[in-house]
């Protein structure tokens, strides 16, 4: 047997210089793009004076004292978005256990981006929205679920979210939002393939080898072919999704949705 | 009853004759090319080679093999381990410390020896063997417990076992030992642990110690002063591959592995002897006749802990004894063996952390500002695994790495016996934030990180020039071993799974099959009743093909 598979180096070259430029640049990138959906590091160390001062005899230096809460971790006895956090704060809860604090905007903003920053003064704190409203727009305007799959609905194109609240940072579900290209992971990108025979094929790649690939085609076929067949073999750096058109409000909305997307726990 | 007696005589007249021939003396290694049915010691002869003489397998007909047999790990985890095959019988090693004798025609297991190791043993990277050796009758493992032990190769009984290493300090044997005439020789892992390496020999018959060497010089000795204040206690150095032995000249050589900590080389100030070198050790006494060092004050982990390949070749016009060297810092070298004189130097995958080699060797530093990331990355342009060399087409074959980079923290460590040693951490260049990236070994049959992570290249390397006469590329990078023919084949794997089989002259692809799991070591080839089998372990499983009957 004779065979002359695809040389991957020259796959390589194109997303090599990718990965360094983006991998080399994160800061300058995200620091544009990023900021409004984030909070401020100053916004981050003045939460953490905040906290040191009104909070951290209750609930702990590492925000875990409380029962069935853990503030660094993110994991609240009912809250979920951020306005739940300023809720919470200024009007109490669990029948006075926690007392009401009476905190301007600024202060709010700030012991909610320490929080979000995982107890990191040097972190980053994205802002997490409302998971109802989110859910809406994953559905509605932001046209998300015409490619997601949910929880055993929608299609299967794309990849399925159902679990991606555990699988995913909230910084790195925003990025996928506000930038989908830097945020792809390289196994899913989108492929197109042409078959000797002619047949076009497109998807997404599940699996790569140095003679084969395994993909879900546009019709939720899987498809696995040998590279030695194929007449052309195209990979995307980009996803099929464009950046999102909506609000900073609205994207920390759907990044608090998808944050309660937590599979079948 | 006269007739019994003659029986029982027989019987012992023949028990007398067996006893009196040890199976392995030395001088069969020594010419184990003189039995190419055999694969006598590690890398298949003292010079390290991996190339066999066996040609009933050939491009014409590899497209007939066929599977013969199988056989099942019962311990998951890579299984690194290299066979040896002695008259029919294959010796072979499990996770963490079994050993096995398994009848190589049908796979089926003679023997099985269980070592159980203290429970404090430590390893920085998986309870890894990579397998026996032979001598007259007794077979020869280390273990992760840093024990050397010996076993009755016909019955798997053990006949002695002896101490190498401090268990508590993690010091541990991972490698298959080698024989030179009556002694054992072994060498100690433990590079992340900060130990002070060393290689060790050990009486055949009694296991007694007859000579230590260690990595690093102690007080008074050369090359100490490439240490400051109390560095050197606790330097690393490790020694975990199998060393090779010229015969003419008494040597034996060693490759040593990274200083400790790892990833802060400003925390132990010098070149740090003599880590990241190969050693020559004279055979009886371990006496240090020379040493090249690859990587000073090495801030990347790139241990030299690859197979000291060793060849008789005509060089640039002259000929000379050699010894050709892939390196994991991404440079490959050709040395003079006979005293280390550095001959040829050349990169062979991107690297970014030196700007080139002087006239000696010696690497010119270009460290990366930081959170940029180093070329190549921290398990190297190649590793561990073992090379070949075909004298046929003058070709230096080996696995290698390319476009993989790390991006490197350093921060002060402190020592404790015992307790890792690191000197920071690394991270490995992913294309997007969180994606998964390049690890030791590949549980997931899912290529998750594709090759804009790093990708694998098999080189056939040119000795004379440092250049690659052609390479094979794969999807995946690849820890496989390599092994040539003199039918001109090589026959490797990778992660992914495949077993491959190229022309050893062109590349030419001649033969694959998916044997489904990562092959992390190289195969053998051995002939038993005139059929010539070739043995490869993919996943938990070692699989032995053969042509068609």
């Amino acid at each position: 047997m004779k065979y002359a598979p695809q040389k991957p180096s020259n796959w390589c070259q194109k997303p090599l210089l990718l990965v360094i430029f983006l991998s080399l640049t994160p800061a300058l990138l995200l620091a544009q793009e990023v900021s409004d959906h984030q909070y401020s590091s100053e916004a981050i160390q003045a939460g953490l004076a905040i906290y040191s001062r009104e909070c951290a005899l209750c609930h702990g230096p590492q925000g875990d004292l409380v029962s069935g809460i853990n503030l660094r971790l993110g994991q609240f006895r009912n809250a979920s978005s951020d306005e739940d956090l300023r809720q919470v704060i200024s009007n109490g809860a669990a029948q006075g256990q926690m007392p009401a604090f009476n905190f301007g905007d600024q202060e709010l903003s700030g012991l909610i981006a320490y929080i979000r920053a995982g107890f990191d003064p040097d972190g980053v704190a994205v802002r997490i929205g409302d998971p109802e409203r989110g859910k809406a727009l994953f559905e509605g305007k932001g046209e998300c679920a015409s490619c997601h799959r949910v929880n055993g609905e929608g299609p299967r194109t794309a990849p399925d979210l159902s679990s991606i609240g555990i699988l995913r940072t909230p910084t790195n579900l925003q990025l996928n939002l506000i930038d989908p290209a830097a945020a792809l992971l390289p196994i899913n990108r989108p492929v197109r393939l042409v078959t000797r025979n002619e047949e076009t094929i497109v998807g997404r790649r599940l699996n790569e080898d140095t003679y084969t690939v395994q993909l879900i085609d546009s019709q939720e076929r899987l498809r696995s072919l040998l590279k030695s067949e194929l007449v052309t073999y195209e990979l995307s750096e980009r996803p099929s999704k464009q950046s999102t058109n909506l609000t900073n409000d609205e994207v920390a909305d759907v990044v608090g949705y998808l944050l309660t997307l937590r599979g079948m726990e | 009853m006269k007739t019994s007696l003659n029986s029982l005589l027989l019987l012992l007249v023949t028990c007398l004759t067996l006893t009196a021939q040890a199976q392995v003396p030395f001088e069969r290694i020594l010419n184990a090319a003189d039995e190419p049915q055999n694969w006598l010691t590690y890398n298949g002869g003292y010079m390290s080679q991996r190339f066999s003489l066996l040609d009933q397998i050939n491009a014409d007909n590899v497209s007939d093999l066929e599977l013969k047999w199988v056989l099942q790990n019962q311990v998951f985890g890579a299984w690194q381990s290299s066979p040896l095959i002695v008259d029919g019988v294959m010796y072979l090693t499990e996770r963490p410390n079994s050993v096995m004798a398994v009848d190589a025609i049908t796979g089926r297991v003679f023997w099985k020896y269980r070592h159980v190791n203290d429970e404090r043993a430590l390893v920085c990277c998986g309870a890894n063997n990579r397998g026996v050796a032979i001598l007259g009758d007794t077979v020869f493992m280390g273990t992760l417990d840093a024990h050397l032990i010996a076993l009755d190769r016909v019955n798997g009984e053990l006949l002695w076992k002896q101490e190498v290493g401090d268990v508590a300090r993690a010091y541990s044997v991972t490698m298959a030992p080698l024989v030179v005439k009556d002694k054992v020789i072994v060498g100690v892992g433990g590079g992340e642990f900060g130990i002070r390496g060393y290689v060790a020999a050990y009486e055949a018959d009694t296991g007694e110690l007859a000579w230590k060497t260690y990595t690093i010089p102690g007080p008074g000795e050369p090359g100490h002063d490439s240490w400051e204040g109390d560095d050197w206690e606790h330097g690393g150095a490790p020694v975990w591959i199998t060393g090779s032995y010229d015969p003419e000249l008494n040597q034996t050589y060693w490759g040593v592995g990274n200083p400790g900590p790892d990833w802060n080389a400003g925390q132990r100030p010098g070149d740090n002897l003599y880590s990241d070198s190969v050693l020559a050790l004279d055979a009886d006494t371990g006496e240090l006749e020379w040493y090249f060092q690859f990587t000073p004050n090495d801030a990347y982990d790139y241990d030299s802990v690859q197979v000291p390949l060793l060849a008789d070749i005509e060089w640039q016009g002259e000929a000379r004894k050699v010894m050709l060297w892939a390196n994991r810092n991404g440079y490959f070298y050709v040395l003079d063996r006979t005293d280390g004189e550095f001959l040829l130097g050349e990169p062979y995958v991107s690297v970014n952390w030196s700007s080139g080699l002087d006239e000696n060797g010696r690497p010119i530093p270009t460290p990366q500002p930081e959170g940029m990331p180093t070329f190549p990355g921290n398990q190297g342009g190649t590793n561990w695994y073992p090379p070949s060399f075909s004298p046929r087409t003058g070709l230096f074959y080996f696995s290698a790495w390319e476009d993989y980079a790390t991006i490197y923290r350093a921060e002060e460590s402190e020592y404790v016996p015992g307790r890792a040693f690191l000197g920071g951490g690394f991270s490995v260049l992913a294309p997007a934030p969180g994606a998964p990236t390049i690890g030791i070994g590949r549980t997931n049959p899912i290529n998750n990180w594709t090759n804009e992570v790093g990708f694998g290249s098999l080189k056939a390397m040119d000795p004379q020039t440092g250049e690659a006469v052609w390479e094979y590329n794969q999807f995946d990078v690849s820890d496989s071993g390599m092994l040539t023919t003199v039918s001109d084949l090589l026959i490797t794997g990778g992660r992914e799974g495949y077993f491959h089989v190229l022309d050893a002259r062109d590349g030419e692809l001649l033969y694959y099959k998916n044997l489904g799991g990562q092959i992390v070591m190289a195969p053998v080839t051995f002939m038993v009743d005139g059929i010539q089998y070739v043995s490869i372990i993919s996943g938990n499983s070692l699989f032995t093909f053969a042509l068609k009957d």
